[in-house]
This record gives C-alpha cells, structure tokens and sequence, in this order.
C-alpha cells in the first residue's frame, strides 16, 4: 500500500514568524517560495498568524496551505527553529504553485530534530586507516594545498583536473561559480576541466551563440502572447512544470497551438492536447535523431512559400555570404541565409523519408510556424532541451532550429524566442575560459587514459552522469585506489611522509582525488579528502532563471554541521595554496593566489559580479524580491534595478557586428562515432529522459520514503509487447546490456512506447543509464547520451519493495 | 479579585474550546475533583466517527459522495468490486478518500476505466487501487485515505485519515 505520512496537524507560524525570499534551487524555472522561520516554543493561531488568513476554515482551491512536505525544523544561528517553506503567491513564475520537487524543500532540508537528510556532510573526511575519517578544515585543506601544489610546480597546472558546476541555483550561482573560477581561471590557468553533466568544459549550445542568438532570450510571458508553441526535444509539464502550467497552458488556452518535435508521446503532449484541443496540438514523432533534417524542411517550406520575414533578415542578418567558415571549432559554416540554404534545402518528401512522419504534416507545422495571421508576422516561440543538445550532430541541429526562429523573425519579438528550456538556474561568473580553447579537452578520455594526477571534483557525480561511464567508474577507481593504498603504507607518518606517498603514486599512474559536495556522493567513494558543502538558503545565493530573472535567494538556516559554501571552500584553497607555495619558496606563484580574504558569501559576490554589475547588491536584490530583475541590468532607478525584458529587441544581436548570422545545417546522419554501428546491432533504443518526482534531485531523494515508494527503482518505460518478448511483467528487474557496459532498471509497462524505443530514467543512483552509453561525442566535445541502443533481458521478478506500487498510464484522463 | 475571576475565565474558555475534543469522553470519563481546571491537549487529535453510507447503498466501482471530517470537507467512497491491501467490509474492497487534490485543492474527477483520481487543474492522478499513490503529479504526498470501520449491519464508518487533507493546518478544524 502507498507510502502514508500519518500526519494530521501541522504547528501554524505565528504573525511575527520572519519571513525570508526563496527562488527554488532545483529547476531553471525558479519559482518564488516564502520561508517562515519561528522560534520552537512559539506558535500562531487559526486567526492569527503569518498568513494573515482564518485558518479555522477549510481553504479553497489554489489557497494558501502548508503541506507536511513544506514543514520542519531547522538549526538557525545555532537555535532550533520551525521551518515552513511555501510557494509564493505574488512571484510571476510561479503564482503560488509548487512542484512536487520545490514543495519539498523543507523537508530536504538537514535536520537533527526531524531526522531529514542525515546524508549532508557535516564535515571535512579524510582518507585515513582504510576509511573516510572526519577532521578540520585546517587538517583537510592543508593536504589538499600540499598535494596540488607539489603536483602542478613539479609538472604543470595540466596535471590539475578539474570538474566544476557552471550552474546557478542549488550550490551554483554567482558566489560560487566565481569562488571556483577564480581559482582555477585566474590563479590558476586550468584547462583540463569539465562541467557536472559533460565531459568537457564547453558550452551545450556553442551554434546558437555563435550565430548570435543567446540561448535564453525571451520573457514567459511570451508563452500567453503567441500564436504558436513549438517544443522540441522537451518535456516541460515534467522539467520545467510550473513554466508549462503557469505560462504554456494560459497561452494554450488562449488559443495558441502547439508543436511537439519528439519520437516519444509524454505527458506535456497529453496535457497540450487538453488545454489547447487536440486539433491544435500537432505531434512530429520523429524518427530518433532526425530533429535536423525536420528543421531543415520547414525552412525549406517556410523559404518556399514566402513566408520569411524579409524585412528582419535585411537588417538583422549577415548578408555577404559566409562570415565563420566550417573549421575545427565549428562544425558548420555561419552566413546568410542564401549561404545556409545552399546546405540547409530539403524537400518534405525527403525529410518525411528520413523522419518517418508525414510530409502534410511538416508542411502543416510550416504553417503554423509561419504562415503570416492577419496579414502580420505569425508570433511563435520555440523551446528546446536536451532531446537535441544531448542529440544528434548538437551543433547544426540546434543551428537548424534557431535559422527558423530568424528567417521569421521571432527573436527579440512578442510572443517570439528561440530558447533552450534548461536544467539548473544559471549563475556563471568566471573569468575568461579562452585558455580551455576550442575544442576543449575531453576530460573522461584524458582520465581514461592515464591524464592528470590531482582531481579536484565540485558537486559533479559521473558515476551517474557521464557517458561510457562503466569505463570510466572503473578506471578511476583502479586509479585512486592506487593512491588509498599508498597512504594506507603510509600510516602514522609525518605529513611530509604522506605527501611523499601521494605523490609517489600519482606518478606512477594513480589519481588524488578530492572531492567537494554536498552529500557523499558515488564518485566519492573515490576520494581521499572530501570537503562538506553548503547549498543554497543554508547561504546567499544569486542566480537567474530561464528568462534570465535574477534573484537573491535569502539564507534561513545555518549550513549542516561544519559544512560550507563553495565559494569559501574555493577561498580556503586558494589561501593554503598561498601558503603553500611561499613555504616551497615559490613567492611569485604564491602570490597569485592572493585576493580571497572573503568572510561571507557576498565579500565573493562583490568580488565577482558586482564588479562586471556594479548595480546590483545584495541589499538591492532583497527590495527586489521573488520576481526579482530580468538581467542584464541596466540601471537603477527610483529604488529599483533596471532589467530587460526580452533580449534583441532593437533587432541587433550578439555578433561583433551585431547581425545574427545562419547556420549552413546541412543534413549527414548520425554524427557521433558508433551511432549508426550500434543501431544496428542491438534491439532496443534506450532513449533517457526525466521524472517530475525527483529531476534534479535525485541524488537528495535516495532516503526520502515518498520519493522511494513510488520509484524504489530507476524505471524503464517500455511498450508491452516488446515486455512479453523479453517475458517481463510490470515491475520486474531487466538489464541493459551492450558492448559499452550494462545497467539494470525496473520496467514500467507504456503502451504509448513505440515498439522498440525504450525510455530510462537518467541519474539515478540505482542504475546510471550512462553505462551503456558509447563515448560518442561531436566536434566539440557534446555527447549524445541520446542515442543508445542496447538488448535487455530480465534478471528478476518483481522484489517485494515493488508489488504495491501502481503502473497505471502517466497520462491524466479528463472524466 | 478580579485578576484572579480573569484566569478562571481563560481556563474555562480553554475548556470550552477544547470541547469537541473532550466531549466524546466525557460520558465515561469520571471528572476529578475540579474538574474545570484545562485539559491537556491530546498529543494526536480525535477524529469523528462518521456514518458515512450501508455497504448495500454501493455500486462497485461508482464512487460515493461523503463529507469527512466535516462538511467542508468532500471525499469518496468507493466499492473496488475486488479485495485490496487496506479495504475494508465483507469482501475487502472499499476504501475512502478524500477528493481535494494534495496539490493545490481542486476537486478531483474518478476515471471508473482505471480506477484513478484525476486533477482537472495540474494533471496530476491518483491509483485507488495503490492506497491513493499519485501515479503521477505535482503533490508532495499520497491522497489522504479514510479509516474505516464497517459494523455488523453493514454500517460504514470513517474513523481517521492518513494524510493531512487540503487547506487545514489540522484534518479536525
């Protein structure tokens, strides 16, 4: 039977309960939640309290109610106090609605009263005696400076591998995606480095940004102005929820259609298909990795029919033929658009061959993309995500998109855009990263292959998020246990001697490992010295969401135990590293690593971002609020931050002579090494995806009974006939076999799965779908976790841990 | 004297106030010596014991309307047709829920089809079948199931339930 909290009454927070801005750390969205925080031995009443409301009365429907999710009891300045965290009805993100995942954020918080979280790190660990012991900072951060600093002075700073977050939210943003790139960017020159879901550091969507199109530059609100949505590669009821209900579904209601570009029928095609009528909703099931060659016939089409907007491409767009040539660092030409259509021209016969889908069918999207209404533009507003950034050829797939978003004119409009949906917040200020250049080094090779000495990892886990990860599970842990095992000899030593020991075995081939988190995560198990992080709300942080809103989400407890935040990790590293370096008597090196005598989470935003945006303090962003400023900001007037609402609007992009250029697109089948080999060998497509209940969060929920009630295992959608090949029932264990590696998931009967083409949840720290994808990666270092295909047998009946669970349809029924 | 008449007042009101909690035990209860002093408040709170329909008024698989705890509070009853973990009467197959969404409280359909509680504001859905588990859906917990107890004569009563149900601080307002 489900999962039942017995919980039937909830203190109230009394009327003088502190109330403090939130911006949800898990998704892009960002929605606005309040904190009340109050002290344990005081309570409110159902007429008196922080909502201002009678709270003897039953609340109606969208009233303001604390679910037992939203409640808990927090360590704030060192005092036990109450905890309630709740959606906030005035931030226009959200409107006061809560997602299964920000709902839950009080009950995600540590607590050593309630019991919640007890996997948050409380402390540095060291490796010592065979395990992971706790100890200081002081101890912890001198092994680290000591051992980096032998590393880099004896070879160089190449030696230094680096994963680090670029994101904003959670424990990114701009405090700590400055704290970290100062010290590898600036002090350093590090440029064997990666980012927590890619195996090199790189930009997921280099075309668009090389054509001069930010990748987020729209406003939400755009969704209830236009005529069309298109999304593809994206499944934003379950990713991106509250933009889907808040601001898709109101535009679908008023009157928009809808566009899915997609080979799986989700639960965002269902719901469009109920707020806008299944007659305006239009759903391309393409073939797997084809979304190109589509792009490419509806611009041919839209091209065709002159239904460009020729106005825009006079004065917006490249004229003169090619301005970047196809080179090494990029995967196609960029130009004009009659340079682009010279590559780009497809029939919709053509594409309806490569695609699987009807040819009326692309010319009827054509139309709506395009079809000027009224006599005027047609607004349509295109969203994509990880269907094409993690898919086939990355660059000109995207490239392919966003060349339709400009022969029409729909960037920097109304009811425009051509963005990405995202995962995280963003929250990146670094200094250049030119030195990482172009293609950047694919980091998991570099290690595969016996690179760097020292890896420093930051809130990365690629155990459970990199491809051909079996490879690279096992090869990293051979590599540091070859260092464990010298400091096991090395046992009640002098520090000295255990530097020696280290340094010993990472030149004969092992790897040191430090590893900064929140949690104890897969990877670190691998770790010799493992630093406690904080996250957000537990500190300050500043960061932007997917309409690049900005905004100070405030800080309403203390950081777990000893933990803390990135930034002055990042800060204590650099400072040992100083004194490290002074003691080898490098003085001059030293000294680059001066300028970190931060105290506070905002000495490293002043130091960062104000500097490049000398606008925005902390004191200015709290006036601000939830809803925050849509960056960039441009001003400060009568009390408020200026910002901007959508980006492009006076139709100059972000090219050196401000004319946003096309991509020459042109159509070459599978990209990446091993794609079309592998398609042909195995049965199955193990096409990866995400689940509302937990995206993003996974990793917090490993311990959390509601969480583990409902998906006790990763799931695996699959058609039920391709079920009674493999003789599987519901809830039965399988594994996913092929030659990169295997990976087991609990199969979960869709007969809207077409046959052959599996679905896997990703990230799951009980069946990492990346073990069996190929180290397939484009030109610039972008895989295509995508594109996998694999056989499956069944290893077990369904455990007892599964029987009760329910495999009904995901779908909602209107009764 | 009269800041002393003032405290008896407030205990009386906290009586009072107190009623619908105490008053079930009253009847039974052998009130001690000054007896209007405040009773403690319970560490859980007592729910009704409400009739809620005879197992011969249900149809399987045709929800029925039921108010609990209260009349603002509307909720189904429901004859599965099969016996289930958690069902209650002769054949083990009724069970009760209430039918606010957990999400943000609007009133939830029954699909008959599936045997599912589905949310006509967020999508979300609800497997009667699986104790009320959301199969999918933005609420951060279980619908709220009704404890029941069914007499001889076929009475059935709901006495409990085990999830906080939508827009209370507490399932007994």
């Amino acid at each position: 039977m489900a999962y039942k909290r017995q919980i039937d009454r909830l203190p109230i927070p009394p009327k003088d309960a502190k109330v403090h801005n939130v911006t949800c750390h898990y998704c892009i969205v960002g929605c606005g939640y309040k904190a009340y925080t109050w002290d344990r031995n005081k309570q409110g009443t159902p007429t008196e309290n922080a909502f201002g409301i009678d709270l003897s009365k039953q609340q109606g429907a969208d009233g303001t109610w604390m679910a037992p999710s939203m409640y808990n009891v927090v360590k704030q300045d060192g005092k036990d106090v109450h905890l309630a965290v709740m959606p906030d009805h005035d931030c226009v993100v959200n409107s006061g609605l809560g997602s299964i995942r920000g709902a839950r954020m009080a009950e995600n918080r540590p607590s050593t009263v309630t019991g919640t979280q007890q996997q948050r790190l409380r402390d540095p660990m060291m490796w010592r005696y065979g395990v992971l012991q706790p100890t200081s900072w002081d101890d912890a951060l001198d092994l680290v400076a000591q051992v980096t600093a032998r590393v880099v002075t004896e070879g160089s700073e190449d030696d230094l591998v680096v994963s680090m977050f670029d994101h904003g939210g959670s424990a990114g943003g701009y405090e700590n995606t400055w704290g970290t790139g100062k010290l590898y960017f600036e002090s350093m020159k590090v440029k064997n480095c990666r980012i927590h879901n890619r195996p090199a550091y790189n930009s997921e969507v280099h075309s668009t940004r090389d054509m001069g199109v930010g990748e987020l530059n729209y406003q939400y609100k755009d969704y209830e102005l236009t005529d069309t949505i298109m999304i593809v590669g994206a499944n934003p009821l379950e990713t991106q929820t509250n933009l889907f209900l808040n601001h898709m579904v109101p535009g679908m209601r008023n009157g928009a259609k809808v566009i899915f570009v997609e080979p799986r029928r989700t639960v965002s095609v269902n719901a469009a298909e109920v707020a806008a009528g299944k007659d305006n909703v239009l759903h391309l099931q393409i073939n797997a990795g084809t979304d190109m060659a589509l792009f490419n016939a509806l611009l041919t089409e839209i091209v065709a029919k002159g239904w460009v907007d020729k106005d825009f491409i006079a004065n917006s767009t490249f004229q003169d033929g090619i301005a970047q040539a196809q080179d090494a660092g990029h995967p196609a030409a960029l130009g004009s658009i009659e340079e682009a259509m010279k590559s780009c021209t497809m029939s919709l016969s053509e594409a309806a061959g490569i695609c699987g889908v009807d040819a009326a069918d692309i010319a009827k999207a054509a139309a709506w993309i395009a079809e000027p209404k009224d006599g005027a533009r047609r607004k349509c507003v295109t969203a994509y995500e990880k269907g094409i950034i993690w898919g086939n050829d990355n660059y000109r797939t995207i490239g392919a998109l966003v060349n339709i978003a400009l022969a029409t004119g729909n960037v920097g409009r109304e009811g425009g855009g051509v963005c990405r949906l995202g995962g995280h917040q963003e929250g990146y200020y670094r200094p250049s990263d030119a030195h990482v250049g172009r293609p950047a080094t694919y980091v998991d090779q570099l290690l595969i292959n016996g690179g760097g000495k020292v890896h420093h990892v930051w809130a990365c886990d690629h155990y459970k998020t990199t491809l051909n990860a079996s490879q690279f599970k096992r090869i990293h842990k051979k590599r540091s246990d070859m260092v464990k095992e010298a400091m096991d000899a090395a046992a009640g030593g002098t520090r000295e001697d255990l530097v020696n020991a280290i340094v010993g075995a990472v030149n004969k081939g092992g790897l040191f490992v430090v590893d900064v988190d929140i949690i104890n995560s897969q990877i670190g198990q691998n770790a010799h010295v493992v630093l406690a992080a904080c996250e957000s709300n537990e500190m300050n942080l500043t960061s932007m969401n997917g309409e690049r809103r900005l905004r100070l989400s405030e800080k309403y407890m203390d950081p777990f135990g000893n933990s803390k935040p990135d930034c002055l990790i990042a800060a204590g590293i650099a400072q040992n590293m100083e004194r490290v370096l002074k003691a080898m008597g490098k003085a001059d090196y030293a000294a680059q690593f001066q300028g970190y005598d931060w105290s506070t989470e905002e000495d490293a935003f002043m130091d960062g971002y104000n500097k490049g945006n000398p606008e925005v303090t902390y004191d200015r962003l709290r006036q601000m609020g939830n809803n925050g400023v849509q960056e960039p900001v441009v001003g400060f007037e009568n009390g408020k931050l200026v910002g901007v609402e959508r980006l492009y609007s006076n139709g100059e992009f972000g090219t050196g002579d401000k004319k946003a250029r096309f991509c020459a697109a042109g159509w070459r089948g599978w990209q990446a090494e091993g794609k079309a080999e592998e398609q042909a060998k195995y049965k199955y497509w193990i096409n990866n995806g995400r689940a509302n209940i937990f995206w993003q969060n996974q990793f917090l929920d490993q311990d959390n009974d509601f969480i583990q009630d409902r998906f006790p295992f990763p799931f695996i959608e699959m058609n039920p006939a391709d079920m009674a090949d493999i003789g599987a029932g519901p809830g039965d264990l399988v594994e996913i076999h092929n030659a990169n590696g295997a990976t087991q998931a609990m199969v979960y009967p869709t007969p809207t799965a077409r046959r052959g083409e599996t679905l896997m949840v990703f990230g799951s720290p009980a069946g990492s779908q990346g073990n069996v994808i190929n180290p397939g990666v484009n030109e610039l270092v972008l895989p295509d976790y995508k594109h996998t295909w694999a056989d499956i047998r069944k290893i077990s009946d369904a455990p007892a841990t599964v029987k009760a669970i329910s495999f009904k349809s995901k779908e909602y029924k209107s009764v | 004297m009269s800041r002393c008449s003032n405290l008896v007042d407030v205990g009386r009101r906290h009586f009072l106030r107190g009623g619908s909690v105490a008053v079930a035990g009253l009847a039974t209860a052998v009130l001690p010596v000054g007896g209007a002093k405040a009773a403690p408040a319970n560490a859980q709170i007592n729910y009704p014991s409400n009739r809620l329909a005879n197992v011969s008024d249900l149809t399987v698989n045709e929800p029925m309307d039921i108010e609990y705890p209260d009349a603002d509070s509307p909720g189904a009853l429901i004859k599965l047709g099969q016996a289930i973990e958690g069902g209650a009467g002769p054949d083990g197959d009724i069970v009760a829920f209430s039918t606010l969404c957990p999400h943000k409280g609007w009133q939830l359909a029954y699909d008959s089809k599936d045997s599912t509680f589905n949310c006509p504001g967020h999508f979300s859905r609800f497997d009667v079948e699986a104790g009320g588990q959301q199969v999918w859906g933005h609420a951060t917990q279980n619908l709220p199931q009704y404890t029941l107890r069914v007499d001889d004569n076929g009475d059935i009563y709901a006495e409990g339930a085990s999830d906080l149900i939508f827009g209370r601080p507490s399932n007994v307002l």
